[in-house]
């Protein structure tokens, strides 16, 4: 029987210094640690996301897919900048890269945008590695047209499944919509090939996710990406604080998730009506702390970053 | 027909794709932060023995291919098909030269080799790793160069042609590798 970790003791030392350092480092800058629920009666809508379904006297909860609809109730309620250090799941997502339960640190910073809050990524992550890293930072369309000669602002649906099939041989890109084609793109074609730290910004605005849009260019959503060597580490935005507007993207999500023929999800009315309320402008991230140690400890699969996973044999 | 989905990809597991049947070789699962995820996957296309790189979307499905190896015994070839016969039932299966490729220069009478069905019917044959077999033709062999290098070609019984040292003779028989093609060591008699 396999029962000892699958991290190494140095990787679990290492997890708790880090956790001290960041502990520290957010301390400095006054930020508040929260702790909220891993279980909530809502959950994030997103096609792309699976959330795991718990039940507890026939009552339908969800494991949090990230703790983000709760920290920005507490913005809301006046908390001021916060972060914690939290597991969040992600059903069906199992690979060398992905564990179904994993390690977020987030954090959520008043009054200040997406663009500030990367200098405040870069100033963490020199800490925690004790260096000071070099850290590129492209848009989302100069990064396509730069690895895939892919100008997503102006290229047809048909133009783009063929230039698609041509990058990555072997995929049915009919199936794909424009999105996915994108998706294809940056994770075959884009991501294997990045080297180092690199921020990836404004995204096209169907993948804005929880991102406010850019107010001079509606096109693009103010949302990053960091990656290191093509492993992405974290998500950020200028966070979208309208309440008609996000109820909006819920439904629109429900309605992708119906003709996907996947189940659509309740919404959180409770981060709703804390938007309704108002909740100060902020930009927030959330890092992997996994995948985090497997860069600074130069680790093969994150695997070897958790102290345990459980997996079906042979998958 | 059962099929699989991608998160029940595996190595070694025989799937249909673009109507051939197909063994996965390597299964990766990515996915791009808040994007569409996707299986990159490495197959044998069990009938060409060629391997391909494959993407599909996680979530999609595919038709099992009805693929068994069997450990049977090689009969004889009667010019077009090459027989085989399963020991515990003695059920007999012809395969074609598509079936049998490079194989047949491995193939002897009474040795036992793992014959793929795939429908039931051979679609594929994998000779044992190891097989000994007699020199039908070499040049005459040089006395007493036992040690030093320098080889010359054999054909064997089968008619492969192997590189031998200098000092085997017809009618001596060697024990080859079947995977390289390369000759292993002489067999005492």
């Amino acid at each position: 029987m396999q029962w000892q970790p699958s991290a190494s003791l140095e990787t679990i030392q290492k997890r708790a210094q880090i956790y001290q350092q960041v502990r520290a480092f957010f301390s400095a800058r006054e930020y508040l640690e929260v702790d909220t629920p891993l279980l909530s009666r809502a959950t994030n809508t997103d096609a792309q996301i699976v959330s795991i379904e718990v039940s507890n006297q026939r009552q339908q909860l969800f494991l949090q897919t990230s703790p983000e609809f709760a920290m920005k109730r507490l913005l809301a309620a006046g908390s001021g900048s916060i972060y914690q250090i939290c597991h969040a799941f992600r059903g069906a997502e199992t690979g060398r890269l992905h564990n179904t339960e994993f390690t977020l640190l987030e954090w959520y910073r008043v009054a200040y945008d997406y663009q500030a809050l990367m200098d405040e990524v870069e100033a963490l992550i020199d800490t925690l590695s004790d260096r000071s890293n070099s850290y590129r930072r492209i848009r989302y369309r100069d990064l396509l047209i730069e690895y895939a000669n892919v100008d997503f602002s102006n290229i047809q649906l048909s133009k783009l499944r063929e230039k698609s099939r041509e990058l990555v041989p072997g995929t049915d890109t009919d199936q794909l919509d424009f999105d996915q084609c994108l998706d294809l793109l940056l994770s075959m074609v884009v991501a294997p090939r990045l080297e180092g730290y690199v921020f990836v910004y404004d995204y096209p605005v169907s993948q804005a996710a929880l991102a406010r849009v850019n107010a001079t260019n509606p096109s693009i959503a103010e949302r990053f990406e960091l990656f290191h060597g093509g492993l992405e580490l974290a998500n950020g935005f200028s966070e979208l604080t309208d309440a008609r507007l996000q109820r909006r993207r819920f439904e629109n999500d429900n309605e992708l998730r119906v003709t996907r023929g996947l189940p659509s999800y309740p919404i959180d009315e409770h981060l709703l009506a804390a938007l309704e309320t108002g909740m100060p402008e902020c930009a927030g991230v959330a890092l992997g702390m996994d995948r985090l140690l497997m860069v600074l400890l130069k680790l093969d699969s994150i695997d070897q970053a958790i102290s345990f996973v459980d997996r079906v044999p042979g998958s | 027909m059962a099929s699989y989905s991608t998160n029940e990809f595996r190595s070694g597991l025989k799937v249909i794709i673009d109507d051939d049947p197909c063994s996965i070789i390597e299964n990766e699962f990515v996915k791009p932060g808040k994007g569409q995820a996707f299986n990159r996957v490495k197959i044998r296309n069990l009938k060409s023995g060629r391997v391909l790189d494959k993407t599909f979307k996680s979530g999609e499905s595919l038709e099992a291919a009805d693929v068994i190896e069997i450990d049977m015994q090689y009969l004889y070839n009667d010019g077009q098909f090459w027989h085989f016969m399963e020991p515990d039932s003695f059920e007999q299966h012809a395969a074609d030269a598509n079936a049998v490729g490079e194989s047949h220069l491995w193939l002897k009478a009474q040795d036992s080799c793992q014959v793929t069905l795939y429908n039931g019917d051979p679609i594929g044959v994998t000779p044992p790793n190891f097989v000994e077999l007699d020199i039908t033709d070499t040049d005459p062999g040089l006395k007493g160069d036992t040690a030093q290098g320098g080889t010359k070609p054999a054909t064997l019984e089968t008619g492969a042609i192997v590189k031998v040292p200098l000092f085997l003779e017809i009618g001596e028989v060697v024990r080859v590798d079947t995977r390289t093609g390369e000759y292993m060591s002489r067999v005492k008699k």
